[in-house]
């Protein structure tokens, strides 16, 4: 047997084979029997209205060109293509009298299968060849050409990636050839500000007049105009998605309180007091923040864990798939970038609605519907195949996200400490490995820094790419090993600009010398701009001294990974960059770096009015029709279709998963993760996140509180110590030039600012996502929260699911009459502009459940969210599979922190329903679905009650008890009264609260007889079979 | 007592490595990862066992595992053959399970592993049993026994030329794992009788795992790796750990 070297497996190289007459092309279709698009393409053609496909067969389509024979067709045939179980196989056309739609990927679109299937040539020696894909449809039933049109538009292709016809394609292989290199000078010469602001239209710069102002002046005093090269790189290193000019900007804020009051407020830059309030904390487990690609913070004596949340929120607009694959891939490059290996990835996803009417979907606007499932599948495919567990996240449905859905991409990663390596030397080789460089993903980062419109999604075609993940785990496998080696003294991901961002940050502080011919392409033709700009996937940037250059290459090839040396870094504080003999860059560092002029902005924020709910009387629903159609609600229901096809069990550790209980259904919290390499120990860490967009629209404030209030109570539910919370904020915002859109930017961080100091939890890297609009709409505005925690001991950790009929129920926190913002005042219509106060002071509760969780005294916790505590009840019961009967407090009015008085959001007296027609109705309905921060429910053992009721006292009651009858049984305390007034001191007043006044204390571990609880027919009685409620939170089918 | 060295292959895209690695090395056994691209044919007289670990070799872009087995017949398929005539075992699982299918190294392929039925990747704990009856001489002594662990797999389905193969495959005793219903105990009347979720692909007779006509080469499509100690489990009583696998298969190593 020959013996291969590494490189013998490489794809063949990209030179023009020529023109040769002995070449010969070849059609190879491939269909598999039962292969699941077959059946999934009628349904989903059904559900666009073209009812009339009655039947669909579905081939894969390789093209091949080269010198081969017959025999080498049928041998690459047999021992690749074709698997003899299932498959039949065309070569040359199939017969057929359905209609053929045919769609294959743009030139340049990553073609994965294609590049195996040319060294997958190579392993069986056969001739070099070139090949190509394509999905082949052939759709038989009662078609006309508009079906046809509306399935190729809406159903089989993506015309961001991919070209799609009626009838058979040619296939489009790589292009050979391209124009000659070179770098033209942009006229900026005289430009006045008009003929500036149009240049930057035109180039979609995304640079306002100032800035190419800036530029201009520059060049003047360089006495020449910059290349196409060099304007590109100013407008990629000066745009909002690389420097976060908003953030970083003077803001005025005029912010109009609820009474009137206008407050004029100045803000020395948003990111600033971020960093100044994870300062304040003084954390001495805080590694890096804020300063690199991501957060780093101690995990245990040996090992940090590095943290990053990142959005990919247009990409995954125009094209799902590709836009949420390559975010993943984003994002763990950006854990690579601290020299960290991935361990875990969450994500949260922001929708339209699932069941949005086509005739209501903007022109541009994919259907949110086909966004989810592409994201979905652009998720799964990318950290399925990294191997890593995808463990937690969230998904959201709302009108806000219709033109513009939010895709947050997080990752956790694991290094030991102080390994990371972050100073370039000048001498050190520019080393690039990973993906080659195509013409993918130009303009990235000035493209998602401006908003969407139907023209701009027409022009963006290269912003979006596809993934290839086994790319970048070659690079992981690599780094982790080049770091434990000290090859390299500094590394960062090359995302949005390309090498120009990544090479341009690394040598700020000392120069770089470049040159493009070594870059490593796709395909030939790239001008020196396009390669250097060039946002194509799965690169990474090392500075390597010289002698570590010679390993690094050993290192690459075993794992398969492309390495090119590119230039090198210098003292001469300049940025040179050239094409072979073509100069197309020189420019100072500090015109990149410190040349931008600091933005000044106007803000303007108006604090809801507080008024009390108006008119609009609540809709007579029962109590058990409320809960099952809350759990039925999109917000709520079960999201096992979504998760299941994420690998949340790869690397072995994940100790709690996305669901629990016997049949795995009931949703959990948050991740608990035991990395690899940490088995010697008990410690894990935990993921969750906080999202409360509907809170934000009535104030944006009270959103960061409640999100950091969320990520809380999900982290503290599953074992996580409150006193080791790392934070992440992400901040989803429409366009920052809009003076209201910036003004509840400020509030949001505002918010952050002040969640930081009463959760004592620090922020440890951010990310801001402006500019998301479409058509001049603003996107909901999002804060996302993501947190991690540790916990001291993975074998003290709680999930949702009850355990154990007899054990006690308890509610830690307690509710509002306040339902602005909530699911239900959504779900039902209810005008309240009222939110409930966020928590003052709420790290107590949650050491207290921590402490509990830790004496082993608690079998299950849920935090309490959208739906209210009557959804997190029924939560717990479908994960458990057991009942529950539980007499839950009447809604209570919030009370104002007399600390809290500035920012107090409600009115203090009066919960503003005494003139509804319904009070009973409303109460009921508040009680059951609010949705106050800080609430947990527990389930301790009977054995337990006295410790418990000790150690929570005021924070928490006793609010019932597991059952086996397989009913949830809610009793609402009877109207306006306190609702456990039979078994504890009675309330003060309907302003007060007993709980956080200390009222109840440990006594509260009363009675709570069977006897108390009102005969069936009770209007505030909730009573539902845990199977009923199974089936309207859409679990899967049980075992 | 010695601990026998087992290779693990690893190709691009291989991702469950270091777990299997460390179930190995639990069960007593010596395990050295290895990148393909290093491995040369003469080294695998240095080794006494093989596992072919899960993942997505090559992306799995010419179908699950294709370009691996391609790969595993054209550069090691003489010394793969000869390991197992040797009556030293070959393990592999999920990716490595389709390798080997797709390679020919469990026996003509009269059988392999398609799409899911569902149509998506499936990640989800399954109850499996070693079929008592198999052939593997190196799994004879789990016949019979259960073992929880998940699957997380896109192909996993078992799927057959024709319908007499199945038939077949269960004369030649080459079953070696099935499906079973949730919470059962590994009774002959327990499978999952083809519903999901416990049959969670859709599999022909609950098929989760098959050995070759030796019965040295063994694969299965779940990850008993990932359920190797028990704060692993998501519920439901201790035991049925896939430990057990790993600690037949290494001793059948020594």
């Amino acid at each position: 047997m020959k013996v291969r070297g590494a490189e013998s497996r490489r794809a063949p190289a990209l030179e023009d084979p020529g023109a040769d007459e002995s070449r010969r092309a070849a059609r190879i279709q491939v269909r598999s029997a039962g292969h699941p698009e077959e059946r999934r393409i009628p349904e989903a053609a059904a559900q666009l209205g073209v009812t009339g496909l009655s039947d669909c067969r579905f081939w894969t389509v390789y093209h091949l060109e080269g010198l081969l024979s017959e025999a080498d067709v049928a041998r690459l045939c047999a021992e690749v293509l074709v698997d003899p179980v299932t498959d039949e196989v065309v070569v040359g056309l199939p017969d057929t009298t359905a209609q053929v739609v045919e769609v294959a990927p743009l030139a340049g679109v990553t073609d994965g299968a294609a590049r195996e299937l040319e060294r997958a040539a190579a392993v069986l020696e056969l001739p070099p060849l070139r090949a190509a894909t394509a999905r082949r449809y052939e759709l038989a039933g009662d078609l006309d050409e508009a079906d046809i049109g509306i399935l190729m538009a809406r159903l089989l292709a993506n015309p961001t990636i991919e070209r799609s016809h009626s009838g058979e394609l040619a296939p489009s292989f790589s292009p050979t050839w391209g124009a000659a290199p070179a770098a033209l000078p942009v006229e900026l010469t005289g430009l006045d500000d008009g003929q500036l602001a149009e240049l930057s239209r035109q180039r979609m710069l995304s640079l306002d007049v100032i800035e190419m102002q800036a530029i201009q002046t520059h060049f003047v005093s360089c006495g020449r105009d910059p290349t196409d090269a060099e304007l590109e790189t100013l407008a990629q290193a000066w745009s909002e998605h690389c420097v976060h000019k908003t953030f970083k900007a003077r803001i005025t804020l005029s912010h109009t309180r609820a009474d009137g009051r206008l407050e004029v407020s100045h803000h020395d830059g948003l990111l600033n007091a971020l960093r100044r309030a994870t300062a304040e904390l003084e954390a001495d487990w805080l590694r890096s923040v804020f300063v690199d690609n991501a957060g780093i913070v101690a995990f245990d004596d040996d090992l940090d864990l590095a943290v990053k949340v990142e959005t990919h929120n247009h990409p995954s607009a125009l094209e799902p798939f590709g836009g949420a694959n390559t975010g993943v891939g984003g994002v763990v490059r950006d854990i690579l970038g601290v020299s960290a290996r991935p361990i875990a990835c969450t994500d949260v996803l922001c929708f339209g609605p699932e069941d949005l009417d086509e005739a209501d979907l903007p022109a541009g606007v994919l259907h949110p519907r086909r966004i989810r499932d592409g994201v979905v599948a652009g998720i799964g495919d990318y950290g399925n195949k990294l191997g890593l567990p995808t463990v937690n996240g969230a998904v959201l449905y709302e009108p806000g996200y219709v033109g513009n859905p939010l895709v947050f991409c997080g990752a956790l990663g694991l290094l030991p400490a102080g390994s990371h390596p972050t100073a370039p030397r000048a001498g050190d080789r520019i080393i690039v490995i990973g993906g080659r460089t195509g013409r993918d993903g130009i303009g990235g980062a000035t493209f998602s820094s401006a908003g969407l419109d139907a023209a701009v999604v027409g022009r963006a075609g290269s912003a979006v790419q596809i993934g290839d993940p086994i790319v970048e785990k070659g690079c992981i496998e690599v780094i982790e090993r080049a770091r434990d080696r000290g090859l390299y003294h500094a590394i960062t991901d090359c995302g949005a600009g390309g090498l120009s961002s990544a090479v341009g940050e690394m040598g700020a502080d000392l120069g770089a010398e470049v040159d493009l011919a070594t870059v490593p392409l796709k395909y030939p033709g790239l001008q020196p701009w396009e390669i250097w700009l060039s946002e194509a996937q799965e690169r990474m940037v090392l500075a390597v001294p010289e002698d570590g250059v010679a390993p690094l290459r050993t290192l690459c090839q075993t794992w398969d990974v492309e390495l090119s040396d590119i230039g090198s870094f210098t003292s001469s504080g300049r940025l040179v960059v050239r094409h072979g003999a073509c100069d197309a860059i020189d420019l100072p560092m500090e015109l990149l770096h410190d040349g931008l002029p600091r933005q000044e902005l106007a803000a303007t924020h108006s604090d809801p009015i507080a008024a009390p709910g108006r008119g609009c009387p609540p809709p007579v629903i029962d109590g058990a029709e409320l809960l099952l159609e809350l759990l039925a609600h999109p917000n709520v229901a079960s999201r096992e279709s979504i998760v299941r096809s994420y690998d949340h069990e790869v690397r072995g550790g994940t100790v709690v998963r996305p669901f629990t209980g016997p049949s795995a259904d009931g949703p959990t919290d948050a991740a608990v993760l035991k990395p690899l390499g940490t088995w010697h120990h008990d410690r894990a860490v935990a993921l969750a996140v906080g999202i409360n967009p509907r809170i934000g629209v009535l104030d944006p404030w009270a959103m960061a509180l409640y999100a950091i209030d969320e990520a809380f109570r999900n982290l503290t539910a599953v074992g996580a110590d409150p006193d080791r919370v790392a934070l992440l904020d992400n901040f989803c915002w429409g366009d920052p030039t809009k003076p209201d859109r910036l003004g509840s930017l400020v509030r949001a961080v505002q918010g952050c600012v002040e969640g930081a100091r009463r959760y004592r939890a620090p922020f440890v890297s951010g990310k801001d996502s402006l500019y998301n609009e479409f058509d001049g709409r603003a996107v909901l505005a999002t804060l996302l929260i993501s947190a991690v925690g540790i916990v001291p001991d993975l074998h003290r950790v709680a999930t949702s699911a009850l355990t154990t009929a007899g054990s006690d129920l308890w509610l830690v926190g307690q509710g509002s009459g306040s339902l602005g913002g909530s699911l239900v005042a959504d779900l039902l219509g209810l005008d309240d502009a009222r939110v409930p106060a966020p928590v003052s002071d709420p790290l107590p509760r949650y050491r207290a459940v921590h402490d509990l969780i830790g004496r082993g005294l608690v079998s299950a916790a849920h935090d309490v969210s959208d739906g209210g505590i009557a959804v997190a009840l029924a939560e717990m019961a479908i994960g458990g599979q057991l009942g529950l009967t539980a007499t839950i407090p009447h809604a209570v009015n919030d009370v104002t922190d007399p600390g809290d008085l500035d920012e107090a959001l409600v009115e203090t007296a009066g919960n503003g329903y005494e003139a509804s027609a319904a009070p009973d109705r409303l109460g009921m309905i508040a009680a059951l679905a609010n949705e106050a921060p800080g609430r947990l429910v527990l389930e301790t053992p009977f054995a337990a009650r006295g410790a418990v009721a000790e150690r929570l006292g005021p924070l928490g009651r006793r609010i019932g008890t597991v059952t086996g009858t397989g009913e949830i049984e809610v009793r609402v305390a009877a109207g306006g009264a306190d609702p456990l007034s039979g078994f504890q001191p009675r309330i003060e007043s309907r302003t007060g609260s007993s709980l956080e006044r200390g009222g109840n204390g440990g006594r509260v571990a009363g009675d709570l007889r069977d006897g108390s609880v009102p005969p069936t027919g009770d209007p505030n009685r909730v009573t539902v079979s845990v199977e009923t409620a199974r089936r309207a939170f859409g679990c899967q089918e049980r075992l | 007592m010695s601990r026998p060295p087992v290779l693990i292959p690893h190709a691009p895209g291989t991702n469950r490595d270091t777990e299997a690695a460390l179930a190995v090395a639990a069960a007593g056994g010596d395990p050295q990862i290895v990148p393909v691209g290093d491995l040369r044919p003469a080294a695998f007289s240095d080794y006494a066992a093989v596992l072919l670990p899960g993942g997505f070799s090559y992306g799995d872009a010419l179908g699950a595992g294709g370009r691996l087995a391609l790969e595993l017949r054209a550069w090691f398929g003489l010394e793969l053959r000869e390991f197992a005539r040797s009556g030293k075992p070959i393990l592999g699982i999920c990716n490595g399970f389709q390798a080997l299918a797709k390679s020919g190294l469990l026996g003509p392929r009269s059988f392999t592993l398609a799409a899911n039925a569902g149509g998506r990747f499936e990640c989800r704990w399954v109850t499996l049993r070693v079929e008592p009856g198999c052939r593997s001489g190196w799994l004879g002594r789990l016949g019979g026994s259960t073992i929880r662990c998940p699957v997380a797999h896109g192909e996993g389905r078992l799927a057959v030329s024709d319908p007499g193969v199945v038939a077949e495959l269960e004369q030649a005793r080459r079953i070696a794992f099935r499906y079973l219903a949730s919470g059962s105990t590994g009774g002959v009347a327990d499978v999952a009788a083809g519903a999901y979720p416990a049959n969670p692909n859709g599999s022909v007779n609950d098929i989760a795992g098959m050995c070759d006509p030796t019965g040295a080469v063994v694969g299965l499509m779940p990850h008993p790796e990932d359920h190797i100690v028990d704060w692993q489990r998501p519920s439901g009583p201790p035991g049925s750990r896939g430990s057990a696998l790993f600690e037949a298969f290494v001793a059948a190593a020594r």
